[in-house]
């Protein structure tokens, strides 16, 4: 086991939304290989607060890849090198000692700074309010197989709802669109005979929301499926494009 | 309901009529690539192809109105595109790499900007040079016609118009192989096996038909315009 990986760390600093940014660099001796990022993140901190130093401050929550709190953007990836991995899961062994790391926030207008490496994701939010949900009442749980679904629409549609909302697309898409989000809570419901009659007044809704939060367009560069850390296919995208276009008619 | 203007302006109608719009002028590119082939007919073909089209009249008017609406639609959308994304990420990183896997980030991607910015630039001169250049007349059929033929083997035996066109050809190979595949994703194909398929087509496709748009200057040049593909 090694513990004394040197690991030279270039960090995001900025005290408020408004504040103006900059980089701060530190090196830590002793990062052990089995630390996730955000544990060599902690004892980053430990080092800043015994000195009385500010931490720098991060999102994270669960550290086990379901809550989708954390997301930063590694050596300009988000959640960091390894495909399908939210960057609480990501290990320090995918490091070598020297190695140099640059670790920033997301970067969209639709994502305000908070501090530091911590941002607004409410844009999110608000677009799930403005239709990813089902109003009508469902009751409370069914015998399962009391509404036919077929397999390969559950599938589909359990592959969008593991979309933890990290926004890892946001943060990677050259253009800061979030169509992988948004198309995926649009899909995920579409998908089933519950949120099916909803459908289009959904899409419009949420896909109005998207524009008004200030994310950009999609051009289709395929990077948010790339990073996401559920491996959610740019598929969802099209799902959301053609049931746009179907509630036109 | 979205009316049918605000779906327009939409994100998801401004890509899906970026994809319409570029579908429209690839489709238009075979036609023109299949008129310029003529040009290795008979001495007369080009001149009687290129006489054909204008005796359309009013027809040809309504046909290159619709092609600049379609060029100036597609180029509009795609210049929003990109000035939005300056507004939706006005910090940028300091540190930026694709992540790969099934990411479509590449040259062709990330330079549509500049390659279609070029091939906007080149079309003014494109026209100006070929539609509305000073010709010599001749008899086609009996009637008077205007020698395009030889305009083009003048301009393609300099080098300025010949490596300078071909130049572009390459540069829209980029932003067709991208493109291509984008339009058909924008319009709803899903992303997998077929998706594959039309990536790799759209390659092909690109490649083929500059290759033929390619090879046109290219021979008028290096053969000063008396290959023996060139008939008198």
């Amino acid at each position: 086991m090694s513990d004394n990986m040197k690991i030279h760390l270039k960090y995001w600093k900025q005290d408020g939304p408004t504040a103006k940014g900059f980089f701060e660099e530190r090196t830590l001796d002793s990062v052990n290989e089995h630390m996730s990022f955000l544990e060599m993140l902690d004892v980053l901190n430990e080092e800043l607060q015994l000195e009385g130093k500010d931490p720098v401050e991060f999102d994270y929550d669960c550290r086990e890849g379901i809550c989708g709190s954390c997301n930063l953007v590694i050596n300009g990836q988000a959640h960091g090198p390894k495909a399908e991995t939210a960057c609480c899961q990501l290990h320090m062994r995918n490091y070598k000692s020297g190695d140099h790391i640059t670790i920033e926030p997301p970067r969209a207008a639709a994502f305000p700074v908070i501090k530091d490496l911590v941002v607004d994701r409410s844009a999110f939010d608000r677009i799930i309010e403005a239709g990813g949900y089902i109003s009508v009442k469902t009751g409370s749980a069914t015998e399962a197989n009391s509404i036919p679904v077929e397999k390969e629409q559950s599938d589909v549609a359990f592959d969008y709802a593991t979309c933890i909302g990290c926004g890892a697309c946001v943060a990677a898409c050259p253009n800061a669109s979030a169509s992988l989000f948004t198309g995926a809570k649009i899909a995920h419901l579409n998908k089933f005979p519950q949120g099916e009659v909803e459908r289009y007044n959904r899409v419009t809704a949420m896909v109005d929301q998207m524009e008004a939060e200030g994310f950009g367009d999609c051009s289709n560069f395929g990077e948010c499926e790339a990073v996401c850390p559920k491996g959610i296919s740019i598929s969802a995208i099209a799902e959301m494009r053609k049931d746009y276009v179907k509630a036109l008619w | 309901m979205p009316s049918l203007i605000k779906a327009l302006k939409s994100q998801v109608g401004r890509k899906l009529m970026t994809g319409i719009t570029g579908i429209g002028l690839m489709l238009f590119l075979i036609g023109h690539l299949l008129g310029n082939l003529t040009v290795f007919g008979s001495p007369d073909a080009f001149n009687l192809y290129t006489k054909k089209l204008e005796s359309l009249g009013p027809l040809l008017y309504v046909i290159e109105a619709g092609l600049a609406f379609f060029f100036l639609y597609h180029t509009v959308l795609g210049v929003s595109i990109w000035l939005k994304r300056r507004k939706a990420r006005p910090e940028g990183y300091d540190t930026y790499k694709t992540k790969g896997g099934p990411s479509h980030q590449s040259l062709a991607s990330r330079s549509m900007i500049i390659t279609g910015s070029v091939i906007f630039i080149f079309l003014f001169i494109h026209i100006a040079s070929f539609k509305f250049g000073a010709t010599d007349t001749v008899m086609i059929d009996g009637e008077p016609a205007r020698d395009l033929r030889a305009l083009i083997i003048e301009k393609f035996t300099t080098p300025a118009y010949a490596f300078g066109y071909a130049f572009v050809m390459l540069l829209a190979i980029l932003h067709l192989s991208h493109g291509f595949w984008s339009a058909f994703t924008s319009l709803g194909m899903k992303h997998g096996e077929g998706s594959k398929k039309v990536q790799a087509f759209a390659y092909g496709f690109g490649i083929v038909l500059m290759l033929g748009f390619i090879f046109i200057p290219l021979y008028i040049y290096f053969t000063g315009g008396e290959g023996s593909l060139i008939s008198y």
